[in-house]
């Protein structure tokens, strides 16, 4: 394939974000093709792991079919823009294997609501590039549960990129795509958001449809846009966002809302302007201990400081039920992932071992060979707190907490209008790192499960640097239905700062 | 909210006060009921894929039927329509928010790995289905009915050394009917069974057609010796005719029995009942028994039916059979037995208000619906829909039985004319074939007296006070008129002449 024609407009192509893209495919500076054929040919150099998928066919002819659409004369945000999707959203068009052996060269024959939402047959008109690694069913927090390769950081290659999101989040950082879905069941597009300095949004659980998205635990997955600002996100969210009563019975009855509109109409902020003026951010003393690396901390307070210049008020709040975050995740999340990854029995599709003896053993050899470890961990944590004697103990028990979990946000959000504090408690570790150690990755989600168990919508931005000039982000969490008020948020603060627009040095 | 089982058995409690069957060799038979009636919907329960019968395999599943990674399920409203439609049948409780379970467990036409039911809420509560049993009303409570999807089909017939897998039954909407233990005898449970049958062919939530599995019941059998505790269960599953059902608990009873009489206790088990031999053989064990991990699916929100919904169904909803056949016996003066009878089904009843209303006669009507005419359908096999004799043409019949123009033997041989279309109209039949009674006394008087002389030995019986030797006088008489006599008139001018 060729790597597009060496000209100054396309060198350039993948440094502008996908409001610039679609400005200069409106403008027909730069055709959808050429676009498409500029990102193919950095994917195929690319060194990160981040790409399970590519099929240069399939996406130029999408990008001639969205060329088509600009030809006569259709205008919409998102036109032509190529982006990538997580491995976990099925697709006609490429393979999906959720970052697992068990679906291997498994094909869908139908394209998830989110997909088709976004492209170019029925959708906003984006181009796909191909699918996006991940931790195997989204399962992880480093991207080293991928079945298939782990996923580098292009901050240091040595570096995990952070998870489940990781082929995402790094392609984006990478400019290897101006923006990727990823999905979000305990923090997976927040934290590698984060670990790679970049913007990612989970919206409400229920804002976008579930339907297509491969199900890890399906009352805290949701769907997120990935990209390098806040309002690319929410470009993006807007086409993503939306009611899907005929095929996901958890999506919101609400309908679309242009996000982007509100972001567009605001101007940076002059000196000794205050344009946040009255909003209240609440800073949960439990997201500010001895548990956050003093490097993250730093640059979460640097950035708190910008969101007091820029008019916030910062006040004191409690979220007393934190740390029980983290068990009551691993209950209910494992406890869902178990039933739901029941389907992948070698029976109608994906892996079937290739010997054995009766039904129990084709079950147990398939399910033992395609599944990775991490799966199976879950698989039987979530057997045996559903199991018969267990299941008061452990599931109904992390239920009536989780619902404790849920008030103490509302609690807390009857003193601030956002809450924010830091995604990650560290920055982005060595690869292999905590291989060995589950509890210690689990540990990790400690600031992004009380949320994702609330069901409230989160987001990650790019607030500095940390040890080993790693990224940094800041986490804004929202009260449910506030996608708006938290991207408008980020909006302003990267009107006023340039930490999304950092690159890593490599690039 | 919880899985625990309860140590000591709940029954027993609700049993205190109930009252027994017959004894089987001294021991009480107690049988719950459990029925998957498949409702009557177009689209599957959580997907669109059609329920027709007998289609292609894996012609009529989706992706959704598959579990395809990513499909998802939603809720089919004319299954809750169905369900609600149930509640209301057998006065039960339609719940404002029932709650949607996995039970989860691996097969391979169980597509997802799990089953989705309803665990701990179910959407009916309570409610009982009433009947008459050889001619004693009985009633069983329902303890709930909740929604499920069907499992798809093993094919282990066409494969060599291979199994298929047909999916076009996955999802199809059951309503399961669960009963308290209230059955005492394999009688009452057919009765029970039939008379459920009835309700739902009737309200049309299921078509009752049994040997294509629309209507499955499985029994819970155990025995006791009177007063003692419930003894053990074993469930026979699949019962799917009324004959079967009635053979399979009358050998499970047998056998446990047996067991106990020689020391062995019974434990509990799922067993199949095979027609060919008669005999109940265990499927499984409780040893085996799976552990379900039922929890509440969090792919589908609580179901939640609006008090608006439950009464505009109750609006809509056409006389219940129960409700009916107690408006024949205030309305028509019939028997409860007849009204039974007669709301069998919903044609039956049209069919015989139709004769009544015309022939303003209603017993001779549920006489002869239930009589002649059911006996004639069920020689031919044919549905009353598809009757030789119409309600008109046996309202005119019925009619001329009451105004004494013809006799009921008579009127069986019009009947049979009209039946093999030898004539249509009523009048003309009893014309042509000259079947009117008799109604000139003087003839009749003559002709009795003939009898009377040359049955000397029968008038001195019926003087000596032999009622039966009346009835052979009568028959002389009836005989010696061909039929055309009115066998009362011929009744009383008997009497009157032997003055008795």
């Amino acid at each position: 394939m060729s790597a597009g024609t060496p000209n100054n407009t396309n060198t350039a192509l993948h440094e502008l974000g996908v409001a610039q893209l679609a400005a200069k495919l409106a403008a027909r500076a730069v055709s959808s093709v050429e676009a498409t054929q500029h990102f193919l040919a950095r994917i195929q150099q690319e060194q990160l792991g981040a790409f399970l998928a590519t099929d240069a066919s399939v996406s130029l002819a999408q990008a001639r079919a969205a060329d088509a659409r600009l030809a006569a004369g259709e205008r919409t945000p998102l036109l032509g823009v190529p982006l990538a999707h997580k491995d976990v959203f099925v697709t006609r068009d490429f393979p999906t294997t959720a970052g697992s052996k068990i679906l291997e060269n498994y094909r869908s024959p139908f394209d998830a609501t989110v997909v088709s939402q976004l492209g170019v047959a029925q959708g906003a008109g984006m181009v796909t590039l191909g699918k996006l690694n991940c931790d195997e069913f989204a399962m992880g927090s480093g991207n080293d549960n991928s079945a298939y390769k782990p996923v580098k950081n292009p901050w240091d290659m040595s570096r995990i990129p952070g998870g489940s999101s990781g082929g995402s989040a790094a392609a984006v950082a990478a400019r290897l795509v101006p923006a990727a879905t990823g999905t979000d069941t305990g923090g997976s597009i927040r934290q590698p958001a984060s670990l790679t300095g970049i913007t990612g949004i989970k919206p409400t659980y229920g804002r976008c449809s579930r339907y297509g998205m491969v199900a890890f635990a399906s009352s805290l997955d949701q769907a997120g846009p990935m990209a390098r600002s806040a309002l690319d996100c929410a470009l993006l969210l807007s086409a993503m966002a939306g009611p899907d009563p005929d095929r996901d019975s958890t999506s919101l009855d609400l309908p679309a809302v242009d996000y982007a509109a509100e972001l567009l109409a605001a101007r940076p902020a002059g000196a000794g302007d205050k344009p946040l003026k009255g909003l209240r951010i609440g800073l949960p003393t439990q997201f500010f201990g001895a548990g956050c690396a003093p490097d993250v901390l730093a640059a979460v307070r640097g950035a708190l400081a910008e969101y007091e210049k820029l008019g916030a008020t910062l006040v004191d709040v409690s979220l007393p039920l934190t740390e029980l975050s983290i068990p009551v995740y691993y209950v209910i999340a494992p406890a869902e992932a178990s039933s739901n990854l029941s389907r992948f029995d070698g029976v109608r599709y994906g892996h079937r071992a290739a010997q054995y003896t009766d039904l129990n053993d084709m079950y147990k050899k398939s399910r033992s060979e395609g599944f990775g470890d991490e799966a199976t961990r879950r698989i039987m944590i979530g057997t045996y707190v559903l199991s018969h004697g267990y299941y008061d103990a452990y599931y109904l028990k992390a239920q009536k907490i989780r619902r404790l979990i849920a008030q103490d946000f509302q609690t807390a959000f009857t003193q601030c209008d956002i809450i924010a504090g830091p995604v990650s408690p560290t920055v982005a570790w060595k690869i292999g790192e905590k291989s060995d150690d589950p509890v210690a990755n689990y540990l990790a989600d400690i600031y992004t499960l009380s949320s994702s168990l609330a069901g409230l919508p989160g987001m990650s931005v790019p607030a500095g640097f940390g040890a080993g000039g790693m990224p940094v982000g800041l986490q804004l969490i929202g009260n449910y239905f506030k996608e708006a008020q938290l991207l408008g948020t980020a909006h302003q603060f990267q009107l006023a700062t340039d930490w999304h627009l950092r690159q890593p040095p490599s690039l | 909210m919880s899985q625990t089982q309860p140590a000591v058995n709940p029954f027993a409690e609700m049993q205190a006060g109930r009252p027994t069957g017959p004894l089987v060799q001294g021991y009480e038979v107690i049988i719950g009921f459990e029925t998957h009636t498949q409702l009557t919907t177009q689209s599957k329960i959580f997907s669109r894929a059609s329920t027709a019968f007998g289609a292609e395999p894996n012609t009529q599943a989706s992706a959704v039927d598959f579990a395809l990674p990513g499909a998802l399920p939603v809720m089919n409203k004319g299954a809750v329509q169905r369900a609600i439609e149930f509640g209301l049948a057998v006065n039960a409780h339609v719940a404002e928010r029932s709650v949607f379970a996995r039970k989860n467990y691996f097969y391979p036409d169980l597509p997802k790995g799990y089953q989705i039911s309803q665990f701990e809420i179910p959407v009916v509560q309570g409610g009982s289905v009433e009947f008459f049993l050889d001619g004693e009303k009985r009633s069983v409570r329902l303890v709930r009915a909740h929604l499920e999807e069907d499992a798809g089909k093993s094919l282990h017939e066409d494969f060599i050394g291979m199994s298929g897998i047909d999916l076009n039954r996955a999802g199809t909407p059951l309503l399961e009917i669960v009963t308290e233990p209230d059955m005492r005898s394999s009688a009452e449970a057919v009765a029970y069974a039939k008379e459920l049958h009835k309700i739902v062919t009737w309200i049309g939530i299921c078509d009752g057609n049994m040997q294509e599995g629309s209507f499955r019941c499985d029994a819970n059998v155990s025995v006791r010796k009177p007063g003692e505790p419930l003894g053990t269960r074993r469930e026979i599953k699949n019962l799917n005719s009324f004959k079967f059902m009635q053979q399979a608990i009358d050998f499970e009873v047998r056998w446990q029995i047996e067991e106990i009489e020689s020391g062995r206790p019974i434990q509990q088990a799922t067993v199949l009942f095979d027609p060919d031999t008669g005999e109940t053989r265990s499927m499984r064990t409780k040893e085996d028994a799976a552990d379900y991990r039922y929890f509440p699916d969090p792919d589908l929100p609580p179901l939640v039916i609006s008090r608006d919904w439950v009464e505009k169904t109750r609006s809509e909803m056409s006389e219940l059979p129960r409700v009916m056949a107690a408006r024949f016996v205030k309305d028509y003066g019939l028997p409860e037995y007849d009204a039974g009878q007669l709301t069998l089904s919903k044609a039956t009843a049209a069919f015989f208000e139709a004769v009544a209303e015309a022939s303003q006669q209603a017993k001779l009507a549920s006489n002869w619906v239930m009589g002649e005419l059911s006996r004639r359908l069920n020689i031919e096999e044919k549905p009353i829909e598809a009757s030789d004799v119409s309600a008109a043409q046996l309202a005119a019949l019925i009619t001329r039985i009451a105004d004494g123009t013809i006799s009921n033997n008579a009127a069986k041989q019009v009947f049979d004319a009209l039946w093999t279309g030898e004539g249509s109209e009523v009048d003309a039949v009893i014309e042509a074939k000259g079947l009117k009674q008799m109604s000139d006394t003087g003839e009749l008087e003559k002709i009795i007296d003939d009898v009377l002389a040359a049955n000397a030995k029968n008038v001195e019986e019926v003087k000596a006070g032999n009622a039966k030797a009346m009835n052979a006088l009568v028959g002389q008489a009836m005989k010696a008129t061909k039929g055309k006599a009115n066998p009362a008139q011929v009744n009383e001018l008997l009497k009157k002449k032997l003055g008795t």
